[in-house]
């Protein structure tokens, strides 16, 4: 069997990230490390959020807000000096599960543009929740003391190996989508993107398909939050900024929508191109936003739609669609 | 035979310990500084810039005989990018010692990376209590402030005008709630209403000038850095509370002026404001430093601009103490804390938490002889203030 | 209680400011109801708008002509993007559009950074609009006064486009059935132009008008995009009425949660609480409002069209 391009890329890309590491040693800077390790963690985002909306057809305006919400458990748990990891990542996620109900349930009740804008209001009012937070620092924000603590399993504060901790998680959390999308669940999930009403005329009770799925992207959302607290040893209310739900969309609509590999990509060309153009000179974003432009025009589905269509020129993307 | 041993012997160590002495001195001293380049608050950060420029011109881009570098990151006011540019500045640029950082929020964020690393931080602006009480460290040293001190000081100011009654605007986010508790503390008359606004989104003050003129208060306290300044200002004038005396902090400064000015805010002239520094301040460095400046720049610079100043001149005392070797960090610690440089503040010293204790003054806005707008300082108000927040650092006063 | 002077003119100042949010709303809910286009950069147009009235207005001392400058030279604009970029994404979902416009956000605010410099510009207004009426010894500034009388005479201009004339039924008609106005043998191409440059001009406009209150600043446009976003969906797309009501709604809600949320969270919460509270619910009251809104009426107030 011959993989397909999405295949290769994820392979090429996560042997790519594998090596990080190796390569930070070699060539003696050990910044790519922190590099790598942040734009994974936004992979892992941009992943969760490609679930709902790739696949399902949700487009949140709000996503952000779950990796708020991961990053402030475990801010507020190392405040009152829980550090253990073991009770501060269950809480985290559990928080968000609960969050991701209340706003899933009140938000599914609309379609399309509304939606959008639901998600939006949910996740701005958490943003201003947090911002007037004075115990919490408000929005000066919460310094880490330390990283989450796992009772000498793994050392959080050693910088090789919470880049290990966020590869593997990276690739357990795309593992649990392709299960997921190709599961009977995610059959339901994308027929109803598709077309709603006939799913629910087959006897799919179509709104708890959607809930579950907005809970699961809402939890792995806080899993990316979780790490970034502890990648930046710092929690603050701008994680949860609408602006910060808009760069989730922006890398998966590059990367690609719909593709299980593209968010992935989505965010490492993201950062990338960030990092890289604002090295060669401070107006990058006079480049980056004609970039995008371009990508829009002329990769319809985004960097990996663009290399599917050459393998295939017949099959025409599927992106682009609420 | 025994002689020429010795002497071969200490001609051999002679060689042998003169390239480590060489060595010793560093080739180039690498400063990384994050500010804000981008968007709408790059203006802080060009002036920032500016300064460090005229700095190292003073210095012949040399400190203690050594060539400086001074790399410039644009931290986009957030904290993720802000630890990011830290990251890479420390982990792949290699700098010596970090410094700039104008919001709390992304030294914060950095903080952890600079201390982790080794270096030593100094920090040109953000304010924050957490770094001045619990979060200090020996490592960390400020050129500016804290955040409360200087409404403080407009406190006392209005205590002694005879200011009855007051109403507070300001916006609400931490640094906002720092400036009114500031005033809040020594302000001794009564507070008529406080309103705290949207940050940094809202800005339209309508609402809350309506409110503040019903209250009839004496005066009105303001803090709105940045572009909000002149939504307000402007804002103000159109109310019609010019008959009401402004008192503001961090908000009519030498960025916001010439655009007020540009406005034809007349309004703004003759208000008053609190700070530890204005161009006109008496000392020789600061002459220099805002004469060459002007006429390098064509403007007057911020009291941002004199703090990044100072960070240079600060790291070039310490540079010079150590003879250029900057493994040596406990010589340099020592000459950081004895802040024995040509501050543009005149003379300070260091309190236990490496804030500095220093005076603070009552500046006016007035036209200057070419007719630009800028702030002449009225008198002392503090002098040797320290912050409130010393007591909760661990640290010792041992110099 | 609540002093009856302060609440008429907290009342005045939430129109004023509902309305200023209608000269936005109004451009955008035509484009994004008619040619169903999702146009982010809507904020752009409207920092653009407001960075060259300013600029003229400084050169030449005149407001006026600064605003009649900004107007036609934002229009050129609008219908450049819309020419050459946008045209081609309206058979393309919401999130290409997204995409795109995003990335017209970060090309034009790194652009006025780079023409006028990261420090916003300052416009001076007239001396004679520099001053306050008096009514019922309250002071109201006649530039806001202005603003209303021009928001209320776009409201009623595009009133009378879209629902009296020939071009306003091609524009309602295009926008439910596109192929049908198509097989009529119209251009609808040209029409969708003309709505998009219809909208730019508006946004200049509504960006002409807020320099001397606001500043014209980098980023302005993106920080009222999402509040006339809100404006738009409690309103319902696409609708003009819905527009106007929905400002109108949220300018007065707004200022009235500045003004009195505070002294009403006393009534029930000490002092202290109060004060830490009120902010943030203020700040969060828009977005309660539409949550609340799309709740109990998932389509808006008033719903353009249906499917």
């Amino acid at each position: 069997m011959i993989p397909t391009r999405e295949t290769m890329v994820v392979i090429i890309t996560f042997s790519l990230l594998a090596l990080v590491p190796v390569i930070a040693s070699i060539t003696d800077v050990p910044f790519y490390l922190d590099l790598g390790r942040r734009m994974m963690i936004l992979a892992i985002g941009a992943l969760s959020l490609n679930l709902i909306m790739g696949y399902g057809g949700m487009i949140s305006f709000g996503h952000a807000v779950f990796v708020g919400i991961g990053a402030y458990v475990v801010g507020i748990c190392a405040e009152h000096e829980v550090v253990s990891g073991f009770i501060q990542w269950p809480l985290a996620l559990l928080a968000c599960g609960i969050f991701a109900v209340i706003f899933g349930a009140i938000s599914l009740r609309t379609r399309g543009v509304y939606f959008i804008m639901i998600t939006l209001a949910l996740a701005q009012m958490m943003y201003f929740l947090g911002v007037s937070l004075d115990r919490y620092g408000g929005d000066d924000g919460l310094p880490l003391a330390e990283p989450s603590y796992f009772s000498g399993l793994i050392d959080l504060s050693e910088k090789t190996s919470l880049y290990y901790l966020v590869f593997v998680l990276l690739l357990l959390c795309l593992w649990i989508c392709k299960r997921l999308i190709n599961s009977r669940f995610g059959m339901v999930i994308q027929g109803a993107r598709s077309n709603e009403a006939r799913m629910q005329a087959i006897g799919f009770p179509v709104f708890r398909y959607q809930l579950t799925a907005f809970v699961i992207a809402g939890v792995m959302a806080g899993l990316a939050g979780i790490l970034l607290a502890n990648h930046t040893e710092f929690v603050n209310p701008d994680m949860m900024h609408w602006t910060r739900s808009g760069d989730l969309i922006i890398m998966v609509l590059l990367g690609g929508m719909g593709s299980l590999a593209g968010p992935i990509v989505g965010a490492l060309v993201f950062i990338l191109l960030e990092e890289a153009l604002s090295g060669v000179t401070e107006y990058w974003q006079l480049i980056f936003g004609p970039f995008l432009i371009l990508v829009v025009l002329f990769a319809r589905g985004g960097l990996l739609g663009f290399l599917e269509k050459r393998q295939s020129p017949k099959k025409t993307s599927e992106g682009g669609d609420d | 035979m025994k002689k020429t041993f010795i002497l071969g012997v200490s001609a051999l160590a002679l060689t042998l310990a003169a390239p480590q002495a060489m060595a010793a001195k560093a080739k180039e001293i690498k400063i990384g500084f994050v500010t804000t380049l981008s968007g709408g608050a790059g203006v802080i950060g060009k002036d920032m810039r500016n300064s460090v420029q005229i700095a190292l011109d003073h210095l012949g881009n040399k400190m203690g005989g050594v060539p400086v570098k001074v790399l410039f990151e644009d931290d986009q006011v957030k904290p993720e990018v802000g630890k990011q540019k830290t990251e890479k500045l420390l982990y792949k640029d290699k700098v010596d010692i970090i410094s700039g950082f104008i919001w709390s929020h992304v030294v914060l964020a950095s903080r952890n990376s600079v201390v982790k690393a080794g270096k030593f931080l100094i920090i040109s602006n953000a304010g924050t209590s957490k770094i001045a009480g619990r979060l200090c460290h020996k490592n960390i040293f400020s050129t500016s402030w804290q955040n409360d001190q200087v409404p403080m000081a407009m406190g006392e100011v209005l205590n002694k005008r005879g200011v009855k009654s007051l109403y507070i605007i300001a916006p609400n986010y931490a640094a906002g709630r720092d400036m009114v508790a500031g005033v809040e503390r020594t302000f001794k008359g009564k507070i008529l209403g406080k309103d705290l606004t949207k940050w940094p989104t809202q800005l339209d003050f309508s609402a809350e000038l309506a409110k503040a003129r019903a209250s009839k208060a004496d005066g009105v306290f303001i803090f709105y850095p940045g572009r909000a300044t002149n939504a307000f200002m402007r804002q103000y004038a159109q109310a019609g509370l010019t008959k009401t005396p402004l008192y503001s902090v961090f908000s009519v400064d030498s960025l916001s002026l010439p655009k007020l000015q540009q406005a034809k805010l007349t309004n703004v002239l003759g208000t008053y404001s609190t700070q530890f520094w204005a161009p006109d301040l008496d000392t020789p460095v600061n002459k220099k430093f805002v004469a060459d400046y002007r006429k390098k720049f064509g403007s007057y610079p911020s009291h941002y601009g004199a703090q990044s100043y100072d960070s240079i001149m600060l790291i070039d005392s310490a540079v010079r103490a150590a003879g250029g070797d900057l493994k040596k960090m406990d010589t340099m610690r020592a000459a950081f804390r004895k802040a024995d440089y040509g501050s543009v503040r005149g003379k300070y010293v260091y309190g236990n938490n490496h804030f500095p204790i220093q005076d603070f003054y009552l500046r006016k806005v007035i036209a200057d002889a070419d007719g630009k707008w800028t702030t002449k300082i009225e008198q002392k108000v503090y002098t040797n203030h320290q912050d409130v927040y010393a007591s909760k650092c661990k640290m010792k006063k041992t110099w | 209680m609540v002093d009856p002077h302060l609440l008429f003119e907290q009342l005045f100042n939430g129109v004023q400011y509902g309305i200023l949010l209608f000269l936005l709303a109004a451009g955008l809910t035509l484009v994004f109801g008619i040619m169903d286009m999702m146009n982010l950069a809507h904020g752009s147009l409207y920092m653009l708008g407001a960075y060259i009235a300013a600029t003229v207005s400084l050169v030449t001392d005149s407001f006026l002509l600064g605003i009649a400058v900004a107007l036609p030279a934002t229009l050129v604009v609008g219908i450049f993007l819309e020419v050459v970029i946008l045209r081609k994404l309206y058979d393309r979902g919401h999130l290409d559009q997204v995409l795109a416009t995003f990335g017209m956000i970060l090309f034009f605010n790194e652009l006025v950074r780079l023409i006028w410099g990261p420090a916003g510009i300052e416009v001076p207004l007239p001396s004679i609009l520099n001053q306050s009426l008096t009514l019922f010894s309250i002071p109201l500034p006649l530039y806001r006064i202005l603003v209303i009388g021009v928001g209320l005479a776009v409201a009623g201009f595009l009133y009378v486009l879209v629902v009296k004339t020939k071009v306003g039924m091609l524009i309602r008609a295009g926008a439910s059935n596109r192929e049908m106005v198509g097989a009529l043998g119209i251009d609808i191409k040209k029409i969708f132009t003309l709505v998009f440059g219809l909208g730019a001009a508006l946004a200049a406009l509504a960006g002409a008008m807020a320099g001397p209150i606001f500043a014209a600043t980098i980023g302005m446009g993106e920080n009222i995009l999402i509040q006339v976003l809100v404006v738009i969906v409690i309103g319902g797309i696409g609708s003009i009425r819905g527009a106007f009501v929905g400002s109108l709604l949220i300018g007065v809600i707004e200022i009235m949660g500045r003004s009195f949320l505070g002294d009403f969270f006393k009534l029930f919460l000490p002092d202290n609480a109060a004060e830490t509270a009120a902010p943030a619910a203020a700040s969060m009251l828009i977005y309660i409002l539409m949550a609340g809104v799309l709740f109990f009426r998932p389509q808006g107030l008033f719903p353009a069209r249906s499917g």
